[in-house]
């Protein structure tokens, strides 16, 4: 009976998340078109609802009714199974996150690499995606895409090192509580900001948004795409950029915890903390141009990558010299 | 339940496997490919390795699969699919089926399956737990690990100067 028990409690938990993941991916839709448009000097949507509020289920309503169209020259197995490919392993990984002290769905030793290999495999939805739609545009982004994440899934990897080595830890919650001190973003600064960097490029965002370059490949991968199925992509983008947000709180900002003198819930913490990183990453699409291809190749591979090296080096020796 | 977990598993990754061998079309073949890479780090999971099934996860299908389809996908599919794979060597791969069936079955025929063997390096209370795999590798297997990240590197320098020297001409 326990193990039934523990199964509904699993289900209701995957349940909530779920939902309420997709929920907030609207209104993060919303938030986005929001904050863009007025550091344009426009007011953004406006129509649907007071000052635009109902627009994301406008928009969600308008994907659902709207005609699925598949390409007469594409696969369609691989086609259809695409955007599920993207999805998946972007949902997958929350099985893992810790949203505070006590809601978490599960817990397990090798919680970070676990959502590591879990979201290194995003890439295949893109690929199969450009690939099974047989137009050129969106081969070429999809192969734009491979290039880029698997170079920057090089270095989301390294920076994660140095704050593992001070935690001593795979296991999220404890990674949490070894920073009930000091936020480990002070003793690793470098690492930081190449996770963050790498971070950027692993969810396809501005200004790494390549692979749906859409002053060159119309709209990239996901250029033949249209209905549910390209609402799928769009989710599974923001939903990573969840992901690697929390990723990086719980790793440099010291997760649920906030400091002791404000006492606020651990949820509560989280939150905050993702808003800001939230508005980081649209405010950052909103500021910079797109990046060359070479560019971003070579800022990855000739100035992140050694730099990521040294860090590890600095952080072993530093360790051994005063840990 | 674990029996059922792992006869799911190793039935998916015969059938995937099976699946994949017969495609004609190379991407669906890599695709195939991929799903029983996950069959095999279930299976990893259920052997207590989880570790293992990350890293097989992390770098054969998050990896070197999608490596593999970024070149795939530079060739023209269509082209291959419609070509007949024949090779009239039909024959020859019969034998060659024959004789290996015999030889699985002489090799397995007298052997006893023992109870799984209790290593004297064994993981320990929790299995393919990081630190222990750290432990091991860098005292007990110290010489095959930096022999194994030597020829990594002879393999990264070759490739290097291999295309290093098609750049320059």
């Amino acid at each position: 009976m326990d193990m039934a028990l523990e199964i509904a409690v699993a289900a209701i938990k995957i349940f909530i998340v779920l939902n309420v993941v997709q929920l907030v991916v609207a209104y993060t839709i919303y938030v986005e078109r929001k904050v863009i448009a007025h550091a344009q000097m426009r007011l953004g949507p406006m129509r649907v609802g007071w000052h635009g509020l109902l627009q994301p289920i406008a928009d969600g309503l308008k994907l659902f009714l709207k005609e699925d169209i598949i390409p007469d020259k594409a696969d369609r197995i691989v086609f259809v199974l695409a955007p599920v490919m993207v999805l998946v392993p972007a949902f997958v990984v929350y099985a893992v996150l810790p949203f505070s002290a006590t809601f978490y769905i599960t817990q397990i030793n090798i919680g970070l690499f676990f959502i590591l290999a879990i979201s290194s495999l995003g890439v295949f939805g893109i690929v199969m995606a450009g690939w099974a739609s047989n137009s050129k545009y969106s081969l070429l982004g999809a192969l734009r895409s491979a290039a880029q994440m698997l170079s920057y899934e090089i270095f989301l990897g390294f920076s994660v090192i140095g704050p593992l080595m001070l935690a001593g830890s795979m296991n999220l919650q404890e990674i949490v509580h070894a920073q009930s001190d000091v936020w480990f973003v002070f003793y690793q600064p470098i690492a930081f900001i190449v996770f963050f960097i790498a971070a950027m490029a692993e969810t396809n965002r501005a200004p790494f948004d390549l692979p749906e370059a859409e002053t060159e490949l119309v709209a990239g991968f996901h250029t033949e795409y249209s209905g549910m199925k390209f609402a799928f992509f769009f989710l599974a983008e923001y939903a990573n950029m969840f992901v690697v947000s929390t990723v990086g709180i719980v790793l440099f900002f010291g997760g649920w915890e906030g400091p002791d003198f404000i006492p606020l819930p651990g949820f509560v913490w989280y939150v905050l903390k993702l808003s800001v990183f939230m508005f980081v990453f649209i405010w950052l699409r909103a500021t910079l141009p797109r990046y060359r291809y070479d560019q971003l190749m070579r800022v990855g591979w000739k100035f992140m990558f050694p730099l990521v090296m040294l860090n590890i080096f600095l952080t072993g020796f530093l360790k051994y010299l005063f840990l | 339940m674990e029996l059922y977990f792992f006869y799911m598993f190793s039935g998916g990754m015969i059938i995937t496997s099976l699946l994949m061998i017969t495609r004609a079309n190379v991407i669906h073949a890599a695709l195939l490919l991929v799903l029983t890479f996950f069959f095999l780090a279930g299976i990893f999971v259920l052997a207590g390795a989880e570790f293992l099934a990350a890293v097989q996860i992390l770098l054969y299908a998050g990896g070197i699969m999608v490596l593999y389809l970024f070149s795939i996908m530079l060739m023209n599919v269509e082209v291959a699919v419609r070509m007949r794979q024949w090779h009239r060597q039909g024959v020859v791969v019969f034998v060659a089926a024959v004789l290996l069936g015999l030889e699985i079955w002489a090799v397995l025929k007298g052997v006893e399956f023992p109870a799984a063997k209790q290593w004297e390096w064994s993981l320990g209370a929790t299995p393919g737990n990081v630190e222990a795999l750290g432990a091991v590798l860098y005292t007990k297997f110290l010489f095959p690990f930096e022999v194994a990240s030597i020829l990594l590197l002879a393999a990264m320098i070759g490739a290097i100067v291999l295309a290093k020297r098609t750049i320059e001409r």
